[in-house]
C-alpha cells in the first residue's frame, strides 16, 4: 500500500498546467478558480504553500471580479457562485480577504437568493442546493450572513431532505453524498445541524463504504476518491465518523496516488486531476494521516485559516 | 455540426470575408500567468473572435454560429452559453432548433452542467408543449446511462413543471428491468408514487407498493434501494413494517436464504428495538443464522436484538462499529 508521496504531490500541482499540447488544460481555462482552490488548498495542507507568491495569485483574482461583485473562473468570464466561493477560500488562504469589498461581494451573492429561500447560481437561475451551501459559506467568511434570510435558506435546504435522511439538488432528487455534504454543511455553518436525523444520516452514509474501502456516493455505484471528501465530512460534521472503517478508506486512497508521477485519481490506475488529488488529500486530512494539516470539514478550508478568521477578531 | 466537423471543413476566421471587421482579442492571463497554458491554434483563434463580439456585444446570426463553434470545440465554457442565450433572446430564434443543436451535443457531454441547464431553458420558454420531447431526450440519455443525476433531475423538473405523468411508473419497470439496482430509479418510482397528480398518493398505493418492492428483494436481497424504498412507504417507522406478515415473511425468507441478509437483519433490529415481537418463524430463522456463524455461544443471553447485532459485526465488518453501537440503543425490554 505504500505511503503518501507528498513530494510528487506537490511537484504534480506546481506543474500540473505546464504540460504542452495538452487540451484537457485548454478545456478548464473557464474554470481555472476552482482548479486555483483545489491546488493551493491542497498546497497548504502538505505545508508547500509558501512555493506560490500571494502577490500574483491576488492580483490574477481581482481581475477575475465582475461589475456585479461576482467571480468569473478565469478573467474575462461570467460572474457565478461556484467562482466566487473559490475566489474567496483562495484570499482567506493567503490572508488577503482584506483586498475585497465585502460589501460588494456579499450583496451579489445575497442577490441570488430566491423567495423560497433557495439560491440560484447566477443571474441564469439555475435553482440547486449546492449553491444554497456556497452563498453561506460565503457570506460566513465575509461574515456577512446577516445579508441574507438564513431561516428561509434552512427551510428550502430541509425540503431537499429525502426519507431517507439525505439530500438532493431540488425538492425530491436521489440522495446524493456530494449535494448532503453541501446541506450538511450549510446546516452546520447556520448552527441548524439539530433538525437532522443524525443517526439516519449516518447510517446512509457509513453505507457509502464498499469492500475495498472506497466510498461511493449513492446506492450501488463505483467508488471515487472525492467521495472520501463529500461523505467523510458529512460523517464528521454528524460526530458520526467512526461508522465507516478508516483504515481501508486510507489504503483506499493511498491506492488512488500515481506515485511515479504525483496526483491522485478517482479509483486506482485511472488518470490523475487536481480535483481528485485535493479530495484524497483533504480526505486523509479528515482521517487523522500524520504529517497533513487538519481541515475544516464545513469551510474546507485549513483549521488555522478558519481560526484565523473566526477568532483573531 | 460536431467537433470533428468543425476541424475538417475549418477555414481560419482570419481567412473568413464575413469576418473581416473584426480584431480577434487574445486571452489575458495576467501579465504573469498563475498557470500557463499550451493552447491550440484554433481553440484560441475562435476564442479571440469570441471575445471580440463579446465584449462588443454583438447579438447577430453570424455571433450566433461563433458560439455554436465555441461550445463545440469546449462545452464546459459557461460564459459562451450565456452570450449564446443573449443572442438568442435577440434575435428571436426558433426555440425547436435550439434544441436540435442541444441534441446534438448533448451525447457526446452527458454530464455538462452547461448544456443541462441550457435545455432547461429552452423548455421553459417552450413550456408545456415541450414535455414529451424532454422526457424523450432523458429517456435517450438513461440508455446509455440509466443513473444519470442530471438527467433525473430534469425529468423530474420537466414533470413538475411541464406534467405528462401517464407512463412515469412504466418507465421505472422498464428501467427495473434492464437493472433492478438502479437506485435512481426507485428514488424516481418514490417520487411519482408521492407526487403524481393522477396516482392518489402514498396511502392509495402503498399496498400495491409493497407487492412489488417484495418481489424485487427476492430477487436480489442484497440490493440497498428496495430496502430504502419499503421503509420509505412506512415513513421509517419499522415496527409497523415488520406488523405486516408480508414483511417479516420476507425477512424470514432471504435469512433462510443464507447469504445476502445484511439488510433484512438491519430492518428487523429496528423493529426489535421498537418493541416489535417476531413469529416463531423469524426467531427461527435468526437462530439458523446465528448458530451457522463462529459465534460465542449465548444461550445466557436472551436478547434477539442483541444476537442479531452480533450477527451483523461479524458479517458486515467494514462497518463494525455501526452495529456495535446498534447494541447500545437496545432498550432493557427487548426481545
Amino acid at each position: 500500500m505504500g505511503e503518501l508521496k507528498v513530494e510528487k504531490h506537490a511537484k504534480y500541482i506546481l506543474t500540473v498546467e505546464k504540460k504542452k499540447d495538452d487540451f484537457e488544460s485548454v478545456v478548464m481555462e473557464h474554470l481555472r478558480l476552482n482548479g486555483a482552490y483545489w491546488g493551493l488548498t491542497t498546497l497548504d495542507i502538505i505545508g508547500k504553500l509558501d512555493a506560490i507568491d500571494p502577490e500574483e495569485v491576488v492580483s490574477w483574482i481581482m481581475q477575475c471580479q465582475d461589475e456585479s461583485g461576482g467571480f468569473g473562473g478565469n478573467i474575462g468570464h461570467d460572474p457565478h457562485v461556484l467562482y466566487t466561493l473559490s475566489a474567496i477560500q483562495v484570499l482567506a488562504l493567503f490572508n488577503k480577504l482584506d483586498v475585497l469589498d465585502t460589501e460588494k461581494v456579499a450583496n451579489y451573492i445575497a442577490s441570488l437568493q430566491a423567495d423560497d429561500g433557495s439560491f440560484a447560481g447566477d443571474i441564469w437561475g439555475e435553482i440547486d442546493t449546492r449553491f444554497s451551501y456556497i452563498a453561506i459559506c460565503s457570506l460566513a467568511l465575509l461574515r456577512r450572513l446577516d445579508k441574507i434570510n438564513v431561516e428561509k435558506a434552512v427551510k428550502h435546504i430541509l425540503s431537499c431532505q429525502n426519507v431517507d435522511g439525505g439530500f438532493g439538488c431540488i425538492p425530491g432528487a436521489e440522495s446524493h453524498a456530494g449535494q448532503i455534504f453541501c446541506c450538511v454543511g450549510a446546516l452546520a455553518i447556520t448552527g441548524h445541524l439539530h433538525l437532522l436525523d443524525k443517526d439516519l444520516l449516518g447510517w446512509w452514509l457509513s453505507e457509502r463504504q464498499v469492500k475495498s474501502g472506497g466510498l461511493n456516493g449513492r446506492p450501488e455505484k463505483l467508488p471515487d476518491v472525492c467521495y472520501s471528501w463529500w461523505v467523510l465530512s458529512s460523517l464528521i460534521m454528524i460526530d458520526r465518523i467512526h461508522w465507516i472503517d478508516k483504515q481501508k478508506l486510507v489504503h483506499f486512497i493511498l491506492d488512488c496516488q500515481d506515485k511515479e508521477n504525483g496526483g491522485i485519481s478517482d479509483r486506482p490506475d485511472d488518470a490523475v486531476d487536481v480535483y481528485h488529488t485535493y479530495f484524497g488529500i483533504a480526505g486523509l486530512s479528515l482521517l487523522e494521516y500524520p504529517g497533513l494539516k487538519p481541515i475544516d470539514p464545513a469551510y474546507a478550508l485549513p483549521v488555522e485559516v478558519i481560526n484565523r478568521i473566526f477568532l483573531s477578531r | 455540426m460536431d467537433s470533428e466537423d468543425v476541424k475538417e471543413n475549418r477555414v481560419p476566421f482570419s481567412n473568413r470575408s464575413e469576418w473581416s471587421d473584426i480584431k480577434p482579442v487574445p486571452q489575458d492571463d495576467g501579465p504573469n500567468p498563475v498557470v500557463v497554458i499550451d493552447y491550440k491554434d484554433e481553440f484560441v483563434e475562435t476564442m479571440d473572435y469570441f471575445r471580440a463580439v463579446y465584449m462588443a456585444d454583438e447579438r447577430t446570426p453570424r455571433s450566433l454560429d461563433l458560439t455554436r463553434e465555441a461550445i463545440s470545440l469546449n462545452p464546459g465554457n459557461y460564459t459562451v452559453w450565456q452570450f449564446r442565450r443573449l443572442i438568442l433572446e435577440h434575435l428571436n430564434v426558433n426555440l425547436h432548433e435550439e434544441l436540435q443543436f442541444m441534441d446534438q451535443i448533448a451525447t457526446k457531454n452527458p454530464k455538462n452542467y452547461q448544456i443541462w441547464h441550457h435545455r432547461r431553458w429552452i423548455a421553459e420558454k417552450l413550456g408545456v408543449g415541450a414535455a414529451h420531447k424532454e422526457l424523450e431526450f432523458t429517456r435517450r440519455v438513461f440508455s446509455q446511462d440509466a443513473k444519470n443525476y442530471h438527467a433525473w433531475s430534469h425529468r423530474q423538473w420537466v414533470l413538475l413543471n411541464l406534467g405528462c405523468w401517464e407512463d412515469e411508473l412504466s418507465y421505472c419497470d422498464e428501467l427495473f428491468n434492464d437493472d433492478i439496482c438502479n437506485n435512481s430509479a426507485w428514488n424516481q418510482r418514490f417520487f411519482v408514487v408521492t407526487k403524481s397528480p393522477l396516482l392518489g398518493g402514498l396511502d392509495v398505493m402503498r399496498d400495491s407498493e409493497i407487492m412489488f418492492t417484495i418481489k424485487a428483494i427476492l430477487a436480489k436481497p442484497g440490493n440497498e434501494s428496495p430496502w430504502r424504498y419499503l421503509r420509505g412507504l412506512y415513513q421509517n417507522d419499522a415496527k409497523s413494517l415488520l406488523n405486516d406478515p408480508r414483511v417479516a415473511s420476507v425477512c424470514t425468507e432471504v435469512l433462510l436464504g443464507g447469504s445476502q441478509y445484511v439488510h433484512a437483519l438491519n430492518l428487523v433490529l429496528d423493529a426489535l428495538i421498537h418493541q416489535f415481537q417476531p413469529g416463531e418463524d423469524l426467531k427461527g430463522a435468526i437462530e439458523a443464522v446465528y448458530s451457522s456463524l463462529d459465534l460465542p455461544d449465548s444461550t445466557s443471553d436472551s436478547e434477539l436484538a442483541k444476537r442479531v447485532c452480533f450477527i451483523l459485526e461479524k458479517v458486515d465488518p467494514i462497518r463494525a462499529s455501526y452495529w456495535h453501537w446498534r447494541k447500545t440503543t437496545i432498550p432493557s425490554q427487548a426481545l
